[in-house]
């Protein structure tokens, strides 16, 4: 390709380090398709073919102009972090959300679908991210529903439980067709939902975190039969946050982030390591005043200094046993891929999911967290990454959003005076510069980055001495970005803890005064930030086959890195891919 | 697709393990009834029968066939309501137009029979009528997004008020065909008979049994009820099928309105206020979740048949007030309510 992997180094280079095809904006989109596919080891013709894809949701531009393409006979893989525009995408192509603007060719013929229907019509066949099949009825009607064997009208019982019966043998899976769906675990599901988009004879099948539910013989299962329909001539779209398993199966990658377009790459000619910077990304540099003053805390080493210490805290299913000290006055960052854990244990740690192992330790006192109410009492703040559906009430006022925790803090039966309300809202609006800076503006109507600072507001009201952000940064404009991230720094000076989880690494080295690495549910390595770099934090989320033990000495970059690559050839003792997860 | 068959046949997922036949029927019996599919079906019918063979001891006469027969013949017009709204109610929907409507169509049938129209014209007219209420109802809620309570109740009122503007107080129905379909009795043998309504209303419950389980119109309805999203993310014909079910909604209500009629050789404005939480009811105690999803038209019939086996019982008991029916159809909800709460949670 001629976009071949750019040494690693050089990919660093420029705003946003972004390596990306593109085609000049004036030209008209029919006569473009000989000369952006320039690449004379492809397949002659793509079979889909999306070119200049926006799509814009109310005050996120959730896909920014990209292109996509996919071949027959070929597993292509969709990677980007959480928000990156992956299902958003998906959806575009099998015709759940409209586009805004670009087109979709399939097969040759410019297509536009009004639904799922007429996609899978179209022979477009996905199995979604969560499982959307109907718990209430027959396994096989959730394979066979909406294309049910008839006779006569009626529908055909006995040929559609035994052509369910086969598509499942051919899954190798000896379930009862007739027994109903919900009462299977979430893994046989997933497999019930593949079945369903075999079954239709698709020139393109989109399987979205398909293994996410499934054990290493299912998994390897699943591939068997991904590779017998590679060789019928199926494009199929594999999207997995499982690293290893992108690597077996798949021959070509996208990556997307923030709703771009990165690049197209060969599977073999990737790197893993570069990949993942892509897949995470560059910011720029303009916050380098941060930069000196960061490292200048010194913490006490001491257990008594430490506001929350968790020994061995862990969740089945979410994170395996952690240890997390964080001292007073400490900014903590978590780094990890999406699904690599670093959500999940904030989560414990704020109280929003129970931990079932493990024991935390609040101020000295040993504490089990049950509730968020509790972690609120003991002074700690959970902002969640999911801003719009776990942060902000959209429809309430600037003034509502910001007293809310305060007031849940005191009881409903103390309300807050509304002069106080008054004086606390304007105080942080001029604190955070919220703008607009009108109290009584509704929340849905601001800025991204604005309902970030709505939303930090609410936390900082209730004085925390953990507060936990979790991707406090994402989706929001440069200055708001600089803004918050000051505003953290300042907080920790002023003796509050931070945990700061962002999948942006220069973010994570430059406020924090320890990094925390996961990957895979584990924690891999808990390091000081004192000449950390993005490189070495690349190395280790990729692949971490460096030792926990090693990775302080690892830090210095390049030897850490060839050992990951070397380490990437063998079998990685630290793969812990397929331990099913959500199941019991 | 036969390249996939051709499998290793490698040790399969999930092993069931053997075990002794007492203990499996007791695990297929303890299965079945903590299933969301069958098992409030199951209570339902163990709960009707039960409540017939108490009568039948308690009460002499009680335990003969026209009894039996009877609550078919009482309640003809609410079996076909209660067809109606398990349409509805499986797509997680309701409808409360159902015993207004039931009303207004008496009130059309005997004012048109008054002027002399003939039952050939009048009945297809009516039940054209009524199924385009249904229609609009089911817009209002598909394309308005409207809460099918909202948008129901105010067919409720609209069909109500349309009673008084045909007419403010009783109107009879002298036409022959009414009369001769209302007394006649078709002889079953052996002193029993049943009315042409019963017979209608069997009809229906055979079509609308058909249409749920062999269409794949009656398959969308299922999965509408368990998730209107997947639904439409496998493809499924949603919208159509939404609104279908108000149509045949209204459909059926018309039908009962008719059968109604014959009943009572009357219309009048106040007929049938409440009818709509009687359906609701039998659907409920039938073993429909409210929520969608789960339940069968036969599980509806069967809880016509209990609130009529309980009327029948108050009869027989002669000292309790009618109103007596009402309290126990109130405590049996309750009761099957929780029950079927405690009995798909147990399945968890």
């Amino acid at each position: 390709m001629p976009r071949t992997r750019t040494p690693y180094s050089q990919n660093r280079v420029g705003p946003g380090g972004r390596i990306r095809r593109r085609m000049p904006r004036d030209r008209p989109a029919d006569d473009s398709m000989e000369s952006t596919v320039t690449n004379h080891t492809d397949p002659p013709t793509a079979v889909v073919e999306m070119r200049g894809i926006s799509i814009t949701f109310p005050g996120v531009k959730a896909l920014d102009d990209v292109d996509f393409r996919m071949f027959p006979g070929e597993v292509h893989s969709l990677m980007g972090e959480n928000g990156a525009g992956k299902s958003t995408l998906i959806k575009a192509l099998t015709g759940v959300y409209g586009i805004d603007a670009g087109t979709i060719t399939l097969a040759g013929d410019q297509v536009s679908f009004s639904g799922p229907a007429q996609a899978q019509a179209a022979g477009i066949s996905t199995v979604y991210q969560e499982v959307h099949l109907l718990p209430n009825l027959s396994v096989a009607e959730n394979i066979m529903l909406g294309r049910e064997p008839r006779r006569f009208g009626s529908i055909d019982w006995r040929a559609m439980r035994r052509r369910s019966a086969q598509l499942l043998a051919g899954l190798n899976l000896d379930i009862d067709p007739g027994s109903l769906l919900g009462d299977h675990s979430l893994a046989v599901q997933q497999l019930i939902a593949i079945a369903r988009a075999i079954d239709v004879q698709a020139k393109v099948l989109i399987l979205d975190e398909p293994t996410s539910s499934l054990d290493t013989d299912e998994v390897a299962e699943l591939f068997r039969v991904i590779r017998s329909l590679k060789e019928q001539g199926v494009a199929i779209l594999f999207v997995s946050h499982f690293l290893d398993q992108v690597y077996e199966i798949c021959d070509r990658l996208t990556v997307l982030r923030n709703g771009k377009l990165v690049g197209e790459y060969l599977t073999e000619e990737l790197l893993r390591i570069d990949l993942v910077q892509k897949m995470i990304g560059k910011e720029l540099t303009t916050l380098d005043d941060l930069e000196q003053r960061a490292r200048s805390v010194v913490v006490d080493e001491s257990d008594a200094s430490n506001f929350v210490n968790a020994a061995r805290l862990g969740r089945r299913g979410a994170i395996n046993p952690a240890d997390l000290p964080i001292a007073v006055g400490e900014v903590v960052g978590l780094a990890g891929l999406l699904g690599s854990g670093r959500t999940e244990l904030a989560r414990l740690l704020g109280g929003i999911d129970r931990a079932d192992s493990g024991e935390l330790t609040i101020r000295g006192k040993a504490t089990k967290l049950r509730t968020p109410r509790q972690a609120i009492s003991n002074r700690i703040a959970f902002s969640s990454e999911n801003r719009r559906d776990e942060g902000i009430v959209g429809d309430l006022t600037v003034r509502d959003n910001i007293v809310l925790a305060l007031q849940a803090d005191r009881g409903w039966f103390r309300p807050i005076p509304k002069k106080r309300q008054d004086e606390l809202t304007q105080s942080y609006i001029q604190a955070l510069h919220i703008r607009p800076g009108n109290p009584d503006a509704l929340v849905r109507n601001l800025s991204g980055g604005n309902q970030q600072k709505v939303l930090l507001a609410r936390w900082l009201a209730i004085a925390p001495g953990l507060l936990i952000l979790d991707e406090p940064t994402r989706g929001i404009d440069i200055g708001a970005k600089a803004e918050i991230q000051k505003l953290v720094f300042n907080l920790a000076e002023n003796g509050m803890s931070v945990l700061f989880i962002s999948a942006e690494l220069e973010e994570v080295l430059r406020l924090s005064h320890r990094v925390v690495v996961l990957r895979d549910r584990h924690v891999v390595a808990d390091l000081e930030n004192d000449g950390l770099t993005v490189d070495a934090l690349l190395a280790l989320i990729a692949d971490g086959s460096v030792e926990a033990d090693d990775a302080d000495a690892a830090s210095g970059t390049s030897g850490a890195r060839d050992a990951v690559l070397g380490a990437s050839e063998t079998s990685d003792p630290l793969t812990i891919d397929n331990v099913p997860g959500g199941r019991r | 697709m036969t390249k996939l068959l051709d499998a290793p046949q490698q040790p399969k997922l999930p092993v069931r393990p053997s075990m002794p036949p007492a203990r499996r029927l007791g695990a297929t019996i303890r299965n079945l009834m903590t299933s969301p599919k069958y098992g409030p079906v199951i209570v339902t019918a163990v709960l009707f029968i039960a409540v017939f063979v108490i009568g039948g001891v308690r009460y002499r006469g009680f335990f003969s066939g026209q009894v039996f027969l009877n609550l078919l013949v009482d309640n003809s017009y609410l079996i076909v309501l209660a067809v109606g709204m398990t349409f509805v109610i499986l797509t997680g929907g309701i409808d409360l137009s159902v015993g207004a409507v039931v009303a207004l169509s008496g009130m059309i049938a005997a004012s048109l029979l008054q002027t002399g129209w003939s039952p050939s014209v009048v009945i297809p007219l009516l039940l054209v009528l009524t199924s385009v209420l249904g229609l609009l109802v089911g817009l209002m809620i598909h394309v308005f997004k409207v809460q099918p309570f909202i948008a129901t109740l105010a067919a409720m009122f609209l069909a109500r008020g349309l009673c008084y503007m045909v007419s403010q107080s009783s109107i009879s129905i002298t036409d022959p065909v009414f009369v001769s379909l209302a007394q006649t009795r078709i002889p079953l043998g052996g002193n029993l008979s049943i009315t042409p309504s019963v017979i209608i209303a069997l009809i229906v419950v055979a079509i609308a049994v058909w249409v749920l389980h062999s269409t794949r119109f009656g398959r969308t309805v299922y999965a509408i009820g368990a998730g209107e999203q997947s639904g439409l993310l496998m493809g499924l014909p949603v919208a159509r099928t939404k609104v279908l079910v108000y149509v045949i909604s209204g459909f059926c209500s018309g039908l009962a309105g008719v059968l109604f009629t014959f009943y009572t050789l009357s219309g009048y404005p106040l007929t049938a206020i409440g009818t709509e939480l009687d359906a609701i009811a039998a659907v409920v105690i039938g073993g429909t979740l409210l929520t969608g999803g789960y339940g069968f038209v036969l599980g509806s019939v069967l809880g016509v048949l209990v609130l009529g086996v309980i009327q029948t019982i108050i009869t027989f008991e002669g000292t309790l007030s009618s109103w007596w029916t009402r309290i126990f159809i109130g405590a049996l909800l309750l009761v099957f309510i929780i029950l079927q709460k405690v009995l798909t949670a147990r399945r968890r």
